[in-house]
């Protein structure tokens, strides 16, 4: 477990390495943040002084090291906008990301596995032509129209929702309606995918020699088996949703890490956008290692030798490596 | 010692037993043109009518409809679509400014398609290049370009966008390279993937053997076989590349005005909706629409360029599939 | 109730083992591209408690296809056109899949040819043996793990205890065997149908497992039904054998009289193919060209491409399975002279 975590450390660090670094310097392309928070009519001192309190006016290097000193003794800079402290802001808006994420998911696998199941009984049969179009479908509305006409139906012409805001369990019917559709249309297809060859391995045929019924077969030994790839998949679903959804999370006025995000690119808030990157990739990176032991528990075959070795004393057989197909 | 029937000398490869035993036609003698199996599927055939129809919109539609798409008629402003008496032009109804959306959803098409396809296939030629490379070569190439694959792929798209509006100017040329840019690692990872499986088969080897040049090597023989894969990511990734266009544009910072394009349509007509819902809802249609037909084209791809799975498409149409046997007269 | 009366005389053991498994008239199709095909025309035979009946053939002759029949796993392209078979005189192509489900494991077992895909990656050996347990006896987990310790020892796993929370990639290939045969006979059932069982093992793991399926056989007085198409293994284990070509039965009856008498061309050009005393250096006979596609079965005999005593006869008339001595069938216009001729250049008509 320990190599494991080492391993997981070693290979994430860099990429996050060179990420941070890119965000600050590229954000720092975007421009002097005094002409956004200077009144019009400031003079070249009031800009000089502002730039000089952020400590703007030192070369990029010096900047980059500043911050790095900082953020190793756990200071991740204040808001300009606010004069907050960047680290709490982003905390406090991931909450209603991660609820928002984690209700979309598992509402998007409950349907998923339900429906992908129902389409991979009879291949090619009227469920599985459904599904696949409904998946399809799903999966090709872009979100912000979806959302438009949701507010649209539900919001202005029946007034059963609120148009925004996070008040009341109403509030969240069209925000997860909305995230829960892109999800919900990968997942089926890969659901159905995986039922579709897990009922076509002998080990199927194999239940069915010893009588076992029909629920049986597709919950107890292909859903089982076809858990693994589909979980894959939605754990890249759930990173994307963790990264905040942007466009739903406007368009509700969600205070999540996604609005803040990009209200903070808009208004060169620097500080608050290099902590949400570095607070998401840390949540993107605990994630990870959450998927990893999920996807143990569920295949016996890729757990690290230790956890078995109790059980196969006598004559252990090489495990065969199966890779998981890539997900495109 | 054991003599086997299948260690016979003189009798040949038999039909294998198994899934669809014996019903996997000989590949030279019962498989249908791609063409002719393409209009087997009406879903699929559907989706290619479609998009057709929508790249002969965005080739030819602004030169018939550019100038009806910039006038102004204040006082032909928020009709209703769907109503003969105002003539064809405003058959989807008029904007704010009188404007027909009929005539700016077809310029709009162009605007799309000019951002999306180059979008795809700059990201595609250089994703999979890189990608066959690295797979073919493995070692440090593989793992340095993997790395980098990470490095984009964990980088926040927005930003790019931003950065390139507010430092370099928010033409269509600059959201069509950050979209190239953040799509790449998609087809370097299954481009590496399936390039390193191939470089390590007999046929390869073979050609190695023979003294063939890596780069040889890989324009002959690793190339072809990729190439499929390839083309059905991309239909994929067309939708996906159009759907992220229109969500920086919808967010503003994507195509700018005066341009247009369907997500821009759908954010500028989103402040009207309880007054002309019509303005967001039909280029959202568009985008729908043009998103569902790529995706089943690319699902039906997907079947047929894989030699395993096409003889599927070839299957008549199922009639009863469980013959209820009649029962036995007794004897 | 010829076939008993005459069995009656010839193979007097026979006589005592009731028929387990009476197969008749069986068809069975395939829808493919070109069309639907007939993958086995009209196959019968009968297997009988405490006894081996082979099915031997090339692959793609349908003996699996058979067997699949029989067992009511046909994949989703392929299904029964007709012909019955009947699991001690119930017929169990006329079964309603709930009526099916109550035989499957209880009174049918099956032994599939690769263990390793046979066996769920997933679940611990010990929860798929007990599995046929708590099905059709309702046992609790608990129970049927303490039956899948005695299966496991019953078939000659060693140290089952603990082994038998162990994942099924963790077993060698004999031992995976091993299992799926335990799993199989776990409910004692009255057959048990073998499908190419020993294929993908080592030579002398093969012989192991013959040796655990006969001796289960005798204890359980199981029918047996071998697929295979490995002449040898026939030789040695079963006690009749049906030998298959191109879906069709080509020639049927006790091992021992049609391996030293084959009364079918097919079957001859079989055993004279086996290097018994070839000399080094020397060629091997073969059967010349390949069994034909299922969608081009010529009308007439299905093995007039490839015999050498193919006449006008055999390209239009297809010969029918008929006895050509007791308690042995073949289907060939000339299995008459056969029975007399001591080689195929002798018969010239």
């Amino acid at each position: 477990m320990l190599s494991y975590l080492r391993k997981r450390i070693i290979s994430s660090a860099l990429p996050l390495l060179v990420v941070i670094v890119g965000v600050f310097a590229l954000a720092r392309l975007t421009g002097n943040p005094a002409s956004l928070y200077l009144p019009l009519n400031a003079t070249e001192q009031m800009r000089a002084d502002f730039t000089a309190r952020h400590g703007l006016d030192q070369p990029l290097l010096v900047q980059m090291a500043d911050y790095f000193g900082g953020v190793l003794q756990l200071d991740f800079g204040t808001s300009l906008r606010t004069g907050e402290s960047a680290a709490t802001m982003a905390l406090r808006a991931f909450p209603a990301t991660l609820q928002l994420a984690a209700t979309t998911m598992v509402l998007a696998i409950l349907l998923a596995v339900i429906v992908g199941s129902w389409a991979a009984l009879k291949p090619n049969g009227i469920a599985d032509r459904i599904s696949s179009f409904v998946s399809m479908a799903a999966a090709s509305i872009p979100d912000f129209w979806l959302a438009i006409v949701g507010i649209w139906i539900f919001a202005i012409t029946l007034g059963w929702v609120p148009t925004s805001g996070v008040t009341g369990a109403a509030a969240w019917v069209l925000p997860i309606g909305t995230l829960v559709m892109r999800p919900f249309g990968a997942l089926v297809q890969v659901v159905r995918g995986a039922m579709v060859s897990a009922l076509s391995e002998p080990y199927i045929k194999l239940a069915r020699s010893k009588g076992a019924s029909q629920t049986r077969v597709v919950t107890h030994h292909a859903l089982r088996n076809a858990s693994a790839p589909a979980l894959t998949v939605a754990g890249d679903l759930t990173v994307g949703l963790v990264n905040g959804a942007v466009v739903v999370e406007t368009i509700f006025g969600w205070p999540g890490i996604g609005k803040l995000m990009i209200d903070s690119i808009l208004q060169r808030d620097f500080a608050v956008l290099q902590a949400c990157v570095l607070l998401t990739a840390v949540a993107i990176f605990v994630l990870n290692i959450v998927i990893d032991l999920l996807y143990a528990l569920l295949d016996p075959r890729v757990r690290p030798a230790s956890a078995v070795s109790r059980a196969r004393k006598a004559r252990p057989a090489p495990a065969p490596v199966e890779t998981a197909p890539a997900n495109a | 010692m054991s003599q086997t029937i299948q260690d016979l000398p003189g009798t040949g490869p038999a039909p294998q037993t198994g899934p669809g035993a014996g019903a996997r036609p000989d590949a030279k003698s019962n498989n249908p043109g791609l063409f002719r199996m393409l209009l087997r599927d009406k879903f699929a055939s559907a989706g290619a009518v479609i998009l057709l129809l929508v790249l002969l919109t965005a080739a030819f539609g602004p030169m018939l409809m550019g100038d009806l798409a910039t006038r102004q008629n204040l006082l032909f402003a928020n009709k209703a679509p769907f109503n003969p008496a105002n003539g064809w032009e405003y058959f989807l109804g008029s904007d704010s400014l009188g404007r027909s959306v009929l005539a700016r959803l077809v310029v709009a098409t162009r605007t799309t398609l000019a951002v999306a396809v180059p979008a795809v296939a700059v990201a595609m030629v250089i994703g999979s290049l890189w990608g066959v490379w690295a797979g073919y070569h493995r070692g440090w190439r593989e793992n340095v370009s993997m790395r980098v694959a990470d490095v984009i792929m964990s980088f926040p798209s927005l930003l790019l966008a931003v950065v390139v509006l507010y430092v370099f100017s928010p033409s269509a040329a600059n959201i069509v390279l950050i979209l190239a840019l953040t799509r790449i690692p998609i087809y370097l990872r299954t481009a590496r993937a399936e390039s390193a499986e191939l470089q390590s088969r007999t046929f390869v080897d073979a050609a190695r053997t023979f003294g063939a040049r890596p780069n040889a090597i890989i324009r002959r023989h690793v190339i072809p076989v990729v190439t499929p894969t390839i083309l059905t990511l991309a239909t994929l990734e067309f939708c996906y590349v159009m759907l992220a266009e229109s969500s920086l544009s919808f967010l503003g910072i994507g195509i700018q005005p005066p341009d247009a394009s369907w997500g821009l349509l759908v954010s500028q007509g989103r402040q009207y909706l309880q007054t002309a819902w019509w303005l967001s809802i039909f280029p959202g249609l568009a985008i729908v629409i043009t998103a569902i037909s790529a995706n089943m084209l690319a699902a039906w791809l997907r079947i047929a360029t894989d030699p395993a799975q096409r003889w599927r498409l070839a299957l008549p149409g199922r009639r009863k599939l469980i013959v209820r046997l009649k029962a036995k007269e007794s004897k | 109730m010829t076939m008993t009366s005459t069995a009656e005389t010839s193979a007097g053991r026979t006589a005592a083992c009731p028929v387990v498994l009476r197969v008749e008239g069986l068809d069975v199709d395939i829808r493919t591209p070109a069309g639907t095909v007939r993958a086995v025309s009209n196959a019968g035979f009968e297997a009988r408690a405490g006894q081996t009946l082979a099915l031997l053939g090339e692959s793609g002759c349908g003996k699996s296809m058979t067997a699949k029949a029989v067992a009511g796993l046909l994949d989703p392209v392929a299904h029964v056109a007709g012909g019955s078979a009947e699991l001690e005189g119930r017929d169990l192509l006329r079964m309603t899949p709930k009526q099916r489900r109550k035989v499957a494991g209880a009174e049918l077992g099956i032994v599939f040819q690769d263990a390793l895909t046979a066996l769920n990656p997933v679940y611990p050996v010990g929860v798929q043996l007990g599995e046929a347990f708590r099905i059709h006896h309702g046992a609790s987990a608990a129970r049927a793990r303490e039956q899948a310790v005695q299966l496991m020892r019953r078939v000659g796993i060693p140290e089952p205890e603990s082994r038998v929370n162990a994942y099924p990639h963790q077993f060698s290939g004999g031992m995976r065997q091993r299992i799926l045969i335990a799993m199989a006979v776990a409910l004692s059932p009255r057959l048990l149908i073998a499908d190419e069982p020993t294929t993908a093992l080592d030579v002398t793991v093969q012989a192991q497992i013959m040796d655990l399926l006969r001796s289960l056989r005798e204890e359980g007085d199981m029918a047996v039904v071998l697929i295979t198409h490995d002449l040898a293994v026939v030789a040695e284990e079963a006690d009749d054998v049906v030998v298959m070509y191109a879906g069709t039965v080509a020639e049927q009856g006790p091992v021992g009289q049609v391996f030293a008498n084959p009364r079918h061309p097919y079957t001859k050009g079989l055993l004279e193919s086996v290097p018994v005393d070839a000399e080094r250096g020397s060629s091997l006979a073969s059967i010349p060209g390949s069994p034909p596609e299922l969608k081009n079965i010529p009308a007439g005999c299905v093995y007039q491409d490839r015999c050498p005593l193919a006449q006008a006869v055999c390209r239009q008339e297809r010969p029918v399975l008929r006895e050509v001595a007791p308690g042995r069938r073949a289907a060939c216009h000339f299995s008459d002279s056969l029975a007399t001729a001591s080689t195929l250049e002798e018969i010239q008509p």
